[in-house]
């Protein structure tokens, strides 16, 4: 029992970071109906800027303070730049093609992606990097079951920034007019809400939560490249279809599941398995319920 | 321009690039009396230290024979190809090597997966390669071609086995392996053959995929079964990792690898989690023999830093096959590979080397353990 408690610890905390990186994908997807494939690639870089941050901080081996300022310094740093970057992308890459038909901007997004791993390359090197430890680590025993204080700040973090999201989501003006663009855009721009305005916000404000779930994963496993966005933005988009792409709540539900299911595939079946199970579980939900757990069908109208 | 001056035009192109073709080739058939050997290995990628440790051995052992005039008088022109740590990519540096450069011998690559994938393409064109690290036993079955001058993994396997049970008096062993390296897969066999008989248990035999960073899960499992000690026959890359997440799920487990674990990262990215692990290995820098001694001090001199066994390996790959070429007195192929077969007792810097019939080099292990970073000898055992 201790063991299956285990394995769900550790799932949690990676299903926090899948649900992480979802949320950005939902948003965008909800608000554009795009499905922005250089989204792992952004948490890629917000994981390389907590590396540099870490170096210039020169943390060491051994790590600073257990709920230290170096953490907050990094994650703040990295939310920025990559909220910047989200900007930028979506004003040169997505914008140009918004009369454009809807395939132009899927292939644009790969492009994007496939330029970001190898600009990633070029720049931070091909090598992976040792992700400098920005909080010392401390395990803790509960029974036989261990939580270290990175799975414990991985989740309450998590939680904090899912909770502002729906704060944002819900009880701000911004949050109002990006409900009223994703319902519609020429009603949203009729009642004088700008569109452009709201579509970038919504791409800093994903790819900040990228940003976190990037250096959050470079706190727990400690090795990082320039392509290791590829698999858990994959896995994340599998995620946030499971939970039916476009809703927020769904996209949490869907990396946590995500997150888990893959822990438990490894830790029971064969590590063999560990990405299969996800495209399994894309596959089932495509068959069985297509607009994902928390999806509604929309009925068009002729 | 007229329709015909065009065709002419083309025709023009067309003899020009032929001529250059013409040209290059005949470039790498003969070049000013050197003697070209090839070298593939993983300069860049996830596991570059091997090979540009293995490289860096290898270049002093050429720059010692050029300063003593060459092989059969003539100089050593190395050239060297990056494989980028792919097996696919493997393939074509040999490929290339053979093809473009003309090369005569080729040393190369330290992962065993990836000399696999480069082997067979010396072997067609026969063409002698010596590996100095690959320790899978496939290896040297591609092919008459084909040497060795490290040991193979079911010798590796047998040692890291009796010394968890016999000198560790360890009973309650678990495996985690890389599913995806043949290297790690065969070690973990020979292991597991080796431990059972001699009275250990093999609680739990566990895998993960290189590349991969979350080791969660399996090790999760693994402690369930409650083991004394975790065989991680794996690469440095993961090796570090691992002893982390060991370490933060408060196992009190002893760390046991194989000499994939050899490169100065493994200290780097373990820290504290890899202090007391011991691991199969080489040669020792600290061992005291002369040519061991005067080894490491002009690797040191000459880079600045004390060598891990690929660069030792390397040389002494390198070292073995200029000898077999001067004894055989010329650069043909088949020559060259008769030469190395009838190597006994080579003088190496990682021991004595005899050639056997498989093409295997048999050698001593040296068991070394980590402490405060560094790491000491702990036991040699002879084959």
């Amino acid at each position: 029992m201790a063991q299956f408690i285990q394995q769900l610890v550790n799932g949690l905390s990676l299903g926090a970071i899948y649900a992480l990186i979802a949320l950005g994908y939902t948003m965008v997807y909800g608000i554009l109906r795009l499905i922005n494939f250089a989204h792992g690639d952004v948490y890629m870089v917000g994981a390389f800027v907590g590396y540099y941050v870490g170096r210039v901080l020169n943390t060491g081996q051994s790590g600073a303070s257990p709920w230290g300022l170096d953490f907050i310094l990094g994650m703040g740093a990295s939310m920025l730049v990559c909220a910047l970057l989200g900007f930028v992308l979506e004003r040169t890459a997505y914008r140009p093609l918004r009369k454009a038909p809807r395939l132009n901007a899927l292939i644009t997004a790969i492009g994007i992606s496939l330029l970001l791993e190898n600009l990633g390359q070029l720049v931070f090197g091909a090598d992976p990097k040792d992700f400098p430890p920005l909080i010392a680590r401390t395990s803790y025993s509960v029974g036989n079951v261990v939580f270290s204080n990175i799975q414990i700040i991985i989740i309450v973090t998590s939680v904090a920034l899912m909770l502002a999201l729906q704060y944002i989501v819900h009880r701000t003006r911004m949050g109002t007019a990006m409900r009223a663009v994703s319902f519609s855009h020429d009603a949203a721009g009729l009642m004088g809400i700008n569109i452009h305005r709201v579509i970038s916000f919504t791409f800093v404000l994903g790819s900040a939560l990228a940003a976190a779930a990037g250096i959050m994963t470079g706190l727990y496993n400690p090795k990082i490249d320039p392509l290791m966005g590829i698999m858990p933005g994959l896995k994340a988009f599998v995620a946030a279809v499971l939970g039916g792409i476009g809703n927020v709540p769904g996209a949490i539900v869907g990396g946590l599941i995500m997150g888990i299911a893959e822990t438990l595939t490894v830790g029971y079946l064969s590590s063999t398995y560990r990405d299969a199970i996800t495209f399994v579980i894309l596959v089932a939900v495509l068959l069985f319920r297509p607009t994902g757990l928390f999806g509604t069908t929309t009925h068009e109208k002729v | 321009m007229t329709q015909q001056m065009l065709k002419l035009n083309w025709l023009k192109g067309v003899g020009f690039v032929l001529l250059t073709l013409l040209a290059l080739a005949s470039c790498a058939k003969k070049d000013g009396g050197k003697i070209r050997i090839g070298v593939f290995n993983s300069l860049t990628g996830g596991t570059a230290t091997f090979g540009i440790s293995s490289t860096n051995g290898i270049k002093m052992a050429v720059e010692e024979w050029n300063a003593r005039g060459g092989i059969l008088g003539k100089q050593i022109d190395l050239i060297v190809e990056d494989d980028q740590s792919k097996p696919e990519e493997a393939a074509l540096a040999v490929s290339k090597l053979i093809n473009q450069n003309g090369v005569v011998a080729v040393l190369g690559e330290v992962a065993s997966s990836r000399t696999l994938a480069g082997a067979p393409i010396a072997q067609r064109a026969g063409i002698p390669l010596i590996t100095p690290a690959s320790t899978n036993p496939k290896v040297t079955r591609i092919g008459d071609y084909i040497f060795r001058v490290c040991y193979t993994d079911s010798f590796q396997g047998a040692v890291c086995a009796r010394f968890a049970v016999q000198k560790l008096g360890l009973k309650r062993l678990a495996i985690l392996k890389d599913v995806k390296n043949d290297y790690s897969i065969g070690l973990a066999d020979y292991f597991r053959k080796n431990a059972e008989p001699l009275g250990a248990q093999i609680v739990s035999e566990e895998s993960y995929s290189e590349g991969d960073t979350d080791f969660r899960a399996q090790l999760t499992s693994i402690k369930g079964t409650n083991p004394e000690a975790i065989f991680i026959p794996g690469y440095y890359t993961e090796a570090g990792l691992i002893a982390k997440q060991v370490a933060e799920q408060n196992m009190n487990v002893k760390l046991i690898g194989g000499d994939g674990w050899d490169s100065p990262r493994t200290v780097e990215i373990g820290g504290a989690a890899v202090e007391g692990a011991f691991f199969c290995n080489h040669y020792s820098s600290e061992d005291t023999s002369a040519i061991v001694r005067q080894f490491v001090a002009s690797h040191v001199k000459k880079y600045g830093y004390v060598p891990d066994a690929m660069a030792p390996l390397s040389y002494d790959a390198a070292e073995l096959l200029f000898t077999a070429i001067q004894r055989a007195g010329s650069t043909e192929g088949a020559k060259i590979r008769d030469a190395i077969g009838q190597t006994r007792d080579f003088p190496g810097v990682c021991g004595n080397i005899t050639i056997d019939a498989q093409r295997n080099a048999r050698k001593a292990a040296v068991m070394l353990q980590i402490e405060h970073g560094k790491l000491k000898i702990y036991d040699i055992i002879q084959p």
